[in-house]
């Protein structure tokens, strides 16, 4: 927040702005990349000796090890992985042999469409409850979504995810438990994820607005005698939605990165599985192909909002021009 | 304010001042006559027209606004906050009163109340009238009230930083007050807001702009122009000037008095500022803890300061002409409003104190002219000495004060 | 309204500045005092007590050789029944003895790695904030890489290089909660830096460690203490989390997350085995959510509605 002020300062035009961001979403991308790299250097294992197996003789995996570049000093290692990252080589797998940026691209749709139902649902739900709930404050109504909305935050997604599974398609038979036929598939788990972030944009939503209706300008509005209804649509809402859609970016990140646990529960064919997958079977290249893709992934919505906030609120907008 | 007592000439006598001090529950007996008269006719037409349907030329015009014994409550946690206590006042078309209180007295809540804008929960009124050209305000739909709110009675709010809503033009946030209230088009309504603006001396131009693209001074423009962009009646303007640099005060108080003299518009002037009052009231009504203490046309209260309190808050402000080392504050704090006091609310911290002012809860006696003191020391003037118009004067100046 | 509260407040803050040593006592007093008033809060924290309850006497209620990790393969997959209250799981094992006993793991787990979270990460705000300039900046983009990865993603990939045990899913949920913290303290830090005690201390010439630790520390807290709080739910949510997909705590130790994953295959046949767990997880979540609430409108009274 403090630091996009700061450019903003200067007046740059909104092009300028987003130019400025995406270049300073290289250091962290570099810096993530580092971190990943660094983590995953400390894995026990030899990988020349997990590609060609145990029994393979000791001269080879040594001639392997070399070919790989695994006997170089760390920080040569590191150097190579981002020169080829940034031509889009992100190494292969030692599993499968396959390119690494080859199989997230065919598989971040998948992911894509996932996160994306959720966070749809998330907020078909959660703004309108946390409205209503606001508008009623202490009415059964408001109690009752706000009981709901506290057992969705409390609920760990995975296990949602199962008992999801355990009604729509053990006992009902309605829905399949997981895989990727058809787009009857995709119902429970962009449910699964949608709940979570439903119940936490239902509570963002109904204390945001609490707080705007208690503002002054709220007060001025109603001594124009302007209808309550109107006083909630035009004046509250909007001044309400500008935190709200920074959580709904946010969980639109989440999802998109941290949908592992439900991709697992489902055996959905996403970046995030592959990634469980990887860590099992020990491939390095994968793992920290996935984890720096999701990171940009993240970091590229998170600025996103911060550009969608610029067209909502004037006090920023204005500030681009 | 003389026309006003000129005119009041009929039904003189000593009965109003005793049924005044006794009979505390508001019964609407004094201002009958020309009440009636009001109420018969529609809201909307103004006082002179009443006054010339009428053959009767000595009645005195109808009062805009009466309130009796205004009580409004807040509750939190349990605990009863009494906020403003038995609140009484009246004001006459193009009249300004200044009420003048510390921070807490309930100079802002008693506003609120009046614009039927109290927020409950948590707070509550709980017993008086707010009449309004014949009509209680307080018995109105909330959809009634709302053809009020902004046309009629309008109110200024002291913080211009925070009263305008910060993701909509200022231009947009005045025309909708015109769209709501006058039968007019979408782009009449924007013309007649650029006209609000000039009028408040912001270029028209500036239309499209956002609130934070304005200063302090410029903001409450914004908000004086919303307030008088359907002319009202009556202007409520709470601390106006309080949170302005000292040289935007003073023009904005200058404007806010041209455009009230230029429509003659009744005001009710909140503020703690004893020199903006004598600058722009007629009369005035000082509140300590939730009541009103002493009350009465301007010079009289300035000159002839009868309540301790009154006293007290005069004796802080500094005189350059005398030579006095300090100031004299009033010693003490306001009480908690939780927990008021017995008998007399300003007993506590008064110089004038006897034994009977802890237990005895002081009612409104007229000392002199509309000039009314809640105080026990106070003496009420002698009946005899009173010219008849002042006590008709009195009597509906400040039945229940 | 805001007249109200001035008046009200006044005669308490002209108390407080008088007497200004029982003053921190009596500020958690009045914290306390306003978090009983919070039915909500209030039952988050009975249920709280409870699994506490449950931790501290779990050798009492079931013994963890015998019953927790031996198997008996003979009672397997057992319904809820009066003998196993909430049914067998796969090797026959009591679930309600392993629920019971999993309260200590997820338990530690949540409330140590919040407690290294908020040493490292509060550490590295206060100095941010307190110092800013140059070091603000090192340390601050540093966090931002951190915050770049989802927390979970950050602890998966942890936990997955240094193998999984207790101590490294502690460590890993622990550094993927420090950037929140850090930015926590250096936010509340930085609103504190340039207020008129802090100062009135400097003017009256306080050493920096005497203005942190007697000024700045105290009144940052609040905000610490509410993230803490959720900072917790989300520390067993992680442990249950990687348990599941295996790189937490390892069978046959009982874990929510891990009892989950072991019953998923038998979801068809044993639903038990996979509710039973996910309850304990929400109950306890839910109860430290709650109180997190009320703690949040204890402490900031501001906020409270």
């Amino acid at each position: 927040m403090e630091y996009h002020l700061l450019l903003l300062s200067d007046r740059y035009p909104m092009y300028r702005f987003i130019l400025k961001r995406l270049f300073l979403l290289l250091p962290v991308l570099l810096g993530v990349s580092l971190l990943v790299f660094a983590i995953m250097s400390f894995t026990p294992g030899d990988p020349a000796q997990l590609i060609l197996g145990e029994s393979a003789p000791a001269e080879a995996v040594a001639e392997l090890r070399e070919e790989m570049g695994l006997n170089d000093p760390f920080i040569v290692r590191y150097a190579s992985f981002v020169g080829n990252a940034i031509t889009g080589d992100l190494g292969r797998s030692y599993s499968t042999g396959r390119e690494v940026f080859g199989e997230i691209a065919s598989r971040f749709p998948n992911t894509l469409t996932l996160a994306t139902l959720g966070v749809l649902i998330a907020i078909v739900i959660g703004v309108p409850v946390g409205i209503i709930s606001a508008t009623r404050q202490y009415s059964l109504i408001d109690s009752s979504s706000m009981v709901v909305a506290l057992l969705g935050v409390s609920m760990p997604n995975f296990w949602l995810g199962l008992m999801l599974i355990l009604v729509f398609s053990v006992n009902l038979g309605w829905l399949p438990s997981g895989g990727f036929s058809d787009w009857s598939s995709v119902i429970l788990p962009a449910l699964t994820l949608g709940t979570g972030s439903a119940a936490i944009i239902t509570r963002m939503t109904r204390s945001s607005m609490l707080e705007v209706i208690r503002q002054d300008y709220i007060r001025t509005a109603r001594a124009k005698g302007v209808a309550e209804n109107v006083v909630i649509n035009r004046h509250a809402l909007k001044n309400a939605l500008i935190p709200v859609i920074t959580v709904i970016g946010l969980q639109f990140g989440y999802l998109l990165g941290g949908a592992v646990l439900t991709e697992t529960v489902y055996s959905w064919p996403g970046v995030g599985r592959m990634m469980v997958d990887a860590i099992r079977q020990k491939d390095t290249p994968t793992v920290l192909g996935t984890v720096v893709f999701l990171a940009a992934a993240f970091s590229l919505v998170n600025l996103a909002v911060d550009i969608l906030y610029g067209f909502i609120d004037p006090r920023i907008k204005s500030q681009y021009k | 304010m003389t026309t006003i007592l000129k005119i009041q000439i009929k039904t003189p006598n000593n009965r109003a001042v005793q049924t005044d001090q006794k009979t505390n529950q508001g019964q609407p007996q004094i201002e009958s006559p020309t009440q009636d008269i009001h109420q018969s006719k529609s809201s909307s037409e103004s006082n002179q027209e009443s006054n010339q349907g009428h053959p009767k030329i000595s009645s005195p015009p109808p009062d805009l606004l009466s309130v009796q014994g205004l009580t409004i409550t807040y509750e939190v946690d349990g605990e009863i906050t009494q906020a403003v206590s038995d609140l009484s006042l009246t004001l006459k078309k193009g009249e300004t009163l200044g009420l003048i209180g510390e921070t807490g007295a309930g100079k802002t809540t008693a506003a609120l109340g009046l614009m039927g804008l109290v927020p409950h929960p948590p707070g509550k009124i709980i017993g008086g009238k707010v009449v309004y050209e014949g009509e209680d305000l307080l018995q109105l739909s909330e959809e009634k009230m709302r053809t009020i709110r902004g046309n009629k009675i309008s109110m200024i709010f002291q913080d211009p930083m925070t009263s305008l809503n910060p993701v909509m033009t200022v231009g947009d946030q005045i025309a909708e007050v015109i769209l709501i209230h006058e039968s007019v088009t979408k782009s009449q309504s924007v013309t007649k807001a650029m006209e609000m603006l000039e009028m408040v001396g912001i270029p028209g131009a500036r239309y499209a702009d956002y609130p934070h693209q304005f200063s302090g001074g410029m903001k409450q423009r914004v908000v004086i122009a919303i307030a008088l962009a359907c002319n009202p009646d009556l202007l409520i303007a709470d601390e106006p000037t309080t949170a302005l640099d000292v040289t935007i005060q003073a023009q904005v108080l200058d404007l806010m008095k041209a455009l009230k003299e230029k429509y003659n518009t009744a005001m009710i002037m909140i503020t703690h500022d004893l020199g903006v009052v004598a600058q722009v009231c007629d009369k005035v009504a000082i509140m300590y803890a939730g009541e009103i203490v002493e009350s009465g046309p301007i010079r009289d209260v300035y000159q002839n300061t009868q309540h301790p309190y009154t006293k007290g808050l005069f004796g802080s402000i500094p005189d350059l002409n005398s030579t006095a080392e300090r100031l004299n504050p009033i010693k003490g704090l306001m009480p908690d409003p939780t927990d008021l006091p017995s008998g007399c609310r300003f007993h506590p911290r008064c110089p004038e104190a006897t034994a009977l002012c802890s237990t005895v809860r002081p009612e409104p006696v007229i000392t002199n002219a509309g000039h009314s003191v809640r105080c026990l020391n106070c003496q009420p003037v002698p009946s005899t000495v009173v010219p008849p118009e002042a006590l008709k004067f009195v009597a509906q100046e400040s039945h229940h004060v | 309204m805001s007249q109200q509260i001035t008046a009200d407040t006044l005669p308490e803050a002209v108390l407080e500045a008088t007497r200004s040593a029982p003053k921190k006592r009596s500020q958690w007093l009045e914290v306390w005092q306003h978090l009983k008033r919070n039915k909500m809060a209030m039952f988050g924290l009975v249920i709280l007590s409870l699994v506490v309850f449950a931790a501290v006497f779990a050798d009492l209620i079931a013994d963890y050789e015998t019953v927790v990790i031996a198997q008996n393969l003979s009672d397997r997959l057992q319904g809820p029944s009066a003998q196993y209250w909430m049914g067998t799981d796969e090797f026959g094992r009591d679930i309600f003895a392993r629920m019971i006993h999993g309260t200590r793991v997820s338990l530690m787990v949540g409330v140590l790695s919040v407690a290294i979270a908020i040493m490292i990460g509060g550490t590295l705000g206060a100095v941010a904030g307190y110092y800013g300039g140059r070091l603000d900046n090192i340390i601050m983009r540093v966090m931002d890489i951190f915050l770049a990865v989802p927390s979970i993603l950050l602890a998966i990939a942890i936990v997955s290089a240094l193998g999984a045990n207790l101590i490294n899913l502690m460590l890993a949920i622990a550094v993927s909660s420090i950037p929140s913290y850090a930015r926590v303290v250096r936010a509340s830090v930085l609103s504190l830096r340039d207020q008129e005690f802090i100062e009135a201390a400097r003017a009256i010439g306080a050493s920096d460690t005497r203005i942190i630790f007697r000024h700045i520390v105290p009144n940052a807290l609040a905000p610490v203490i509410v993230q803490g709080a959720l900072g917790v739910a989300t520390a067993i949510l992680s442990t249950a989390g990687l348990s599941f997909i295996g790189l937490g705590i390892q069978p046959p130790e009982p874990e929510w997350g891990a009892m989950l994953a072991g019953g998923r295959q038998y979801l068809r046949h044993a639903w038990h085995v996979t509710t039973f767990p996910g309850l304990a997880i929400m109950i306890t979540i839910l109860a430290l959510n709650l109180l997190g609430d009320g703690l949040r409108d204890a402490l900031d009274p501001r906020l409270k509605h």
